[in-house]
């Protein structure tokens, strides 16, 4: 099993992801910088967090132009395992990989805390090892995280069980309060029709082992690993 | 040929920084305003003198990279 981790310029999640994947899961793991076409036989691509191109412009519109991001799409569309984390999910957006778009948070400022969230979706190579309709807690660190979409889209993600995570409380109850960032119905994560592509803006990465305090995002990763054992 | 895009949240998207400006503007002491959606402007400097030409071009612009259709709309206007 082999990660992919996309390296765009101004990406700051990447090590992390690397970490997670290569020191913690001991699979293999490469960093592909941006102007790569080659996925180096990646199993499974991560889009890590960070602030690709300075955010300029929108988070993620001048990413989706890189090279990579190509191959990224390519791989995808044969159903390979894409994730894309806080930064990541917008570059997903920005690309047309998933649907919908990011607006600033409802309360103007970047947002940096743990939140929690309702496993909506345990049907994705990303989630499978969470039971549906747990509460997992993970960091969140953005200013544009306020998911909105065409409210057709937003229809259709619900009635296809396309929303991956929704923003709750600690018992799981889905109310405002809870919300971070003013994100339409909730969401703090999709997937596309074909649930191989998975975008989220809490960080699995940053909550993956006991010494940072919380090891619940470990089991995405170990999810993507479970899935391709699966398949293969 | 200089042509200007403007790029604006769409009408009835919420636009959270178009709202605390018009709540900062209300503190201020503008009384009347009542709404007010915060966009962006390119001013872009093109060659070639063929108005029609420069405004397809930058209408193109606006949908591949300057403006995010989901939520956003523009309009385009030729200077000189």
């Amino acid at each position: 099993m082999k990660f992919g981790i996309v390296v765009f310029p101004g990406s700051n999640c990447d090590e992390d992801c690397y970490h997670v994947a290569k020191d913690l899961l001991g699979c293999e793991a490469e960093l592909i910088w941006h102007h790569d076409r080659d996925l180096k036989g990646s199993d499974a691509v991560i889009l890590p967090g960070g602030f690709a191109y300075g955010d300029y412009l929108r988070a993620g519109a001048l990413a989706r132009f890189s090279p990579v991001m190509e191959s990224v799409a390519a791989f995808a569309k044969k159903g390979g395992p894409v994730l894309g984390i806080c930064n990541g999910f917008q570059v997903l957006l920005e690309a047309g990989l998933l649907p919908g778009a990011m607006q600033i948070n409802r309360g103007l400022r970047y947002v940096c805390r743990d939140v929690h969230m309702k496993v909506e979706n345990d049907a994705t190579p990303f989630t499978s090892l969470y039971p549906k309709g747990s509460v997992v807690k993970m960091p969140i660190g953005h200013m544009e995280g306020n998911y909105t979409a065409p409210p057709e889209t937003l229809a259709e993600l619900q009635r296809a069980g396309r929303v991956v995570f929704r923003y709750c409380d600690p018992e799981g109850r889905v109310v405002d309060s809870a919300n971070p960032n003013g994100s339409a119905d909730a969401i703090a994560g999709i997937c596309n029709r074909e649930g191989n592509v998975v975008g989220l803006m809490p960080h699995p990465d940053r909550c993956s082992e006991s010494l940072l305090g919380n090891d619940a995002g470990i089991r995405m990763f170990e999810s993507a690993v479970a899935a391709l054992a699966a398949a293969r | 040929m200089k042509v200007e895009v403007r790029v604006y949240p769409k009408e009835g998207v919420l636009d959270p920084q178009g709202k605390a400006i018009a709540a900062a503007l209300g503190r201020l002491g503008h009384g009347g305003v009542r709404d007010v959606r915060a966009g962006k402007v390119f001013f872009i400097d093109v060659s070639g003198s063929d108005a029609k030409a420069v405004e397809a071009d930058a209408r193109k612009m606006a949908e591949e990279l300057l403006a995010n259709t989901v939520i956003e709309g523009f309009d385009i206007r030729v200077v000189q």
